[in-house]
């Protein structure tokens, strides 16, 4: 129901997008619509609810943006879920690009292709404030003696152990939900997720749970940016380059940034 | 020199070697010719069979077994001591010891009830949650914990069996001895029922190797989880074939000689 | 006074009554060989006799003394009743001496140094001396019933049972099993023997009951029961018996 309401507000909005740009013409993988993959579930602030249908959340609305400037109107986008796994396995994909979160790193782009990036995350430190309260600091030197945890399919990983360089190895699990428990079971002090996902987690899911500070964004080595995942040599890409160059350049990007992750400033950089 | 019938059996033996050689090369060739010729083939040997990724990242799975032998290693005993306390409690016929019966009887129904995964879950963030110092809510002792209580009701089962399958002229022989309950199951029962469930024991052990991997699930990264960073730093599945080789290198040893136990024992029975 | 006697034993399993009412004295170094058909309950007799089996009515008197006391420690009399079975039962994880030396050193609380002299003296005396490292499935079936003997007998006891103990052997291997009993008989050993060799026990018993349907048909001297049975089943019995021997 919420679905057809909101395809039935998004119409006469699309309608005009429609003929303006063709270069995905018979690229998809079903001419005149736009598959798009997210995580199952798909976390807040990505997704709304985890119903990316409803535009709600800065990947749901990046996605639609990036298909109506790639010409699509919003009722010829739909949505599939997908893993990591299954979104790096080889074979044909089930989806015309996915995102979520997925930091662009040379490695992978040997087995996939990647957008230009839609977004720059700082990298933040979760922990709770019984942590805080034993005299856990946003200096590096500090971090060092925490008990770690982090999500072992994301980029936090190599940045844990290459920037923070813990004392004690630390704990690695399948997903968020699972980094969240072992706090909750006191077994790590901190984790390290991206900023929009370490807010949320602190202010929803952990009782007391802090962001204790964040790294620079645009850390000259390493940036950690997220991009479109598409198969390798999809010829998509191409198109979905020139529309998130146009959205950047005319200031769309930064205003869904604005809209859905504008919690992220105030908090300390971590030096 | 040979009888008419070694000689004929000789040429058997060699016929049926010929054809079995032959045609498993048939199939491997088959296998090894063919398999490349599949459309998808390049991607999929680039992700899964990648030289350059295998080598990278082989030293680090091997380190990271370590964590799965030594979690083995301290688990084993434990289950070997608990499966074989629940084993007993099941055999004591006192009726004033009736509850410890039904415990173990429950406890078994659960364990062997329940996968493993979820055990460690429950048990491996549920205990602690409850709000243990460190170290004890370490996911080292309570995935340790959830592995020994799963596998011991397993292990239990199988000395459960082996006690049952000891004659019964045995405990009457004893009996006529004079020997306590106690000392008959001790040194009559057990000695030679543990002696003959070995192999399934084995079988069982090969199993727990395995699922040791599922403590990653809770924060250890042993070579599942480690072969998991890998792949998601390098967006490559190599590292699991090579986890799954370190896995071979073990398992398969292991199962042929729990093989052989079992082969040797039906061998001393008939 | 008789060492061990029965009065009216009755024992059943379920629905069946295997033994209806015995009767049975054994004096002191007495041998009493029980014959009979099989299923005529004289191996359910002998586990009654060492309260292996709890017996449904009658009295058992050790030295008149009831020791089939329902919730009586069965322990001390079978320390003092000792038993030998048709399929021996030796322990197969265990050596020859191990065997032997497991009873005395868990009831009497004695180390193996120091039972170990009354055993090896005991192998010896049952031509077993260079046997005692064996374990039972590298001796023969004559030597494992003469290390079955050698077992019950290092827990000193004062009366034997033997439960068809030569039924299980080949042929040639039962003269040494018999041989180990008149060692016994002679050397004054109180004992119950369940037994199908006929011609043993004309030899050597003091007392010979035939049992037919779980009661004592007819009892007496081997030289009566043997040349002159009272009655007709029994004589039916022998002469089956023995021409089959």
């Amino acid at each position: 129901m919420r679905l057809l309401l909101a395809t039935l507000i998004a119409l006469p909005v699309a309608g005009t997008a429609l003929a303006q740009n063709d270069c995905a013409a018979g690229l998809t993988l079903e001419d005149g619509t736009l598959t798009v993959a997210t995580g199952n579930p798909a976390y807040f602030p990505w997704v709304i609810d985890d119903a990316p249908e409803s535009k709600q959340g800065f990947e749901a609305a990046v996605a639609y943006a990036v298909a109506n400037a790639m010409g699509f109107s919003d009722d010829q986008v739909t949505w599939v879920r997908s893993s990591f796994d299954e979104a790096i396995q080889p074979g044909a994909k089930n989806f015309d690009f996915n995102l979520q979160q997925y930091s662009i790193t040379p490695e992978r782009d040997e087995i996939v292709d990647f957008s230009a990036p839609y977004y720059s995350a700082a990298m933040a430190v979760l922990t709770r404030q019984g942590v805080v309260d034993g005299g856990a600091a946003p200096t590096l030197e500090g971090l060092k003696g925490l008990l770690w945890g982090a999500d072992a399919n994301t980029t936090a990983v190599p940045m844990l152990t290459e920037i923070v360089a813990p004392e004690k190895a630390p704990l690695l699990y399948g997903d968020n939900a699972d980094v969240v428990e072992a706090m909750k079971a006191n077994q790590i002090d901190a984790a390290l997720f991206d900023l929009p996902t370490a807010l949320y987690l602190a202010a929803v899911v952990l009782d007391d749970g802090v962001v204790l500070g964040q790294f620079p964004a645009e850390r000259s080595e390493a940036p950690d940016q997220f991009g479109l995942l598409f198969e390798e040599g999809n010829p998509l890409k191409a198109c979905a380059d020139a529309a998130l160059d146009k959205l950047r350049s005319d200031g769309t990007l930064a205003a869904i940034e604005t809209e859905w992750l504008s919690q992220t400033t105030g908090v300390p950089v971590i030096e | 020199m040979l009888t008419r019938r070694q000689q004929y059996e000789a040429r058997v033996r060699r016929r049926a070697m010929l054809v079995a050689g032959g045609s498993t090369l048939a199939v491997l060739l088959a296998i090894v010719v063919l398999v490349p010729f599949a459309p998808g083939w390049p991607a999929v040997k680039k992700s899964f069979f990648n030289a350059e990724v295998f080598a990278d990242t082989f030293p680090g799975l091997l380190n990271a077994f370590l964590l799965d032998v030594a979690i083995f290693a301290w688990s084993a005993p434990m289950i070997f001591a608990l499966g074989l306390v629940v084993a007993l409690m099941r055999d004591v016929r006192a009726p004033a010891a009736y509850p410890v019966r039904l415990f173990a009887i429950v406890y078994t129904d659960i364990f062997r009830g329940v996968p493993v995964i979820l055990v460690i879950y429950l048990v491996g963030f549920g205990i602690p949650g409850l709000g243990l110092p460190r170290p004890w809510n370490s996911p080292y002792v309570w995935g340790t914990v959830a592995l020994v209580l799963t596998y011991a009701a397993y292990v239990a089962e199988v000395f459960r069996t082996g006690i049952e399958g000891i004659h019964a002229s045995q405990r009457s022989a004893a009996a006529s001895l004079g020997l306590t309950e106690a000392d008959t199951m001790r040194f009559v029962i057990l000695p030679q029922a543990i002696r003959k469930v070995v192999p399934a024991n084995m079988n069982l052990f090969i199993a727990l190797q395995k699922d040791v991997a599922l403590l990653s699930f809770i924060g250890p990264v042993e070579i599942f989880r480690q072969a998991g960073v890998y792949k998601s730093l390098m967006a490559n599945f190599t590292p699991y074939v090579g986890a799954a080789l370190i896995f071979l290198a073990i398992t398969v040893p292991a199962t042929r000689f729990a093989d052989y136990l079992l082969a040797k024992q039906m061998k001393a029975r008939s | 006074m008789a060492r061990l006697e029965a009065r009216g034993l009755v024992k059943s399993f379920g629905a069946t009554t295997v033994c209806r009412g015995i009767d049975l004295e054994v004096a002191d170094g007495e041998m009493v060989c029980l014959i009979g058909a099989s299923g005529s309950g004289k191996s359910t007799l002998l586990r009654c006799l060492n309260l292996l089996e709890p017996i449904d009515d009658g009295v058992i008197l050790l030295d008149g003394e009831d020791i089939s006391v329902p919730g009586l420690d069965p322990l001390p009399v079978r320390r003092r009743i000792g038993m030998v079975f048709q399929t021996y039962n030796l322990f197969p994880h265990m050596t020859a001496a191990e065997n032997a030396m497991l009873a005395p050193r868990r009831a009497r609380g004695v180390t193996r140094e120091e039972i170990g002299p009354e055993v090896a003296a005991l192998f010896e005396r049952f031509g077993l001396a260079d046997r005692m490292g064996h374990y039972p499935d590298q001796l023969s079936g004559g030597q494992q019933q003469r290390v079955a003997i050698v077992r019950a007998l290092a827990m000193r006891p004062e009366i034997m049972l033997f439960d068809e103990i030569t039924s299980a052997l080949d042929p040639e291997l039962v003269g040494e099993v018999l041989d180990a009993l008149r060692d016994l008989r002679a050397d004054g050993m109180t004992m119950v023997l369940a037994t199908h060799e006929m011609g043993f026990a004309r030899e050597l018993a003091d007392k010979v009951c035939f049992l037919d349907g779980g009661r004592i048909l007819e009892e007496g001297p081997p030289g009566e029961v043997f040349a002159s049975p009272r009655e007709d089943r029994t004589r039916a019995f022998l002469r089956r018996v023995l021409q089959a021997g």
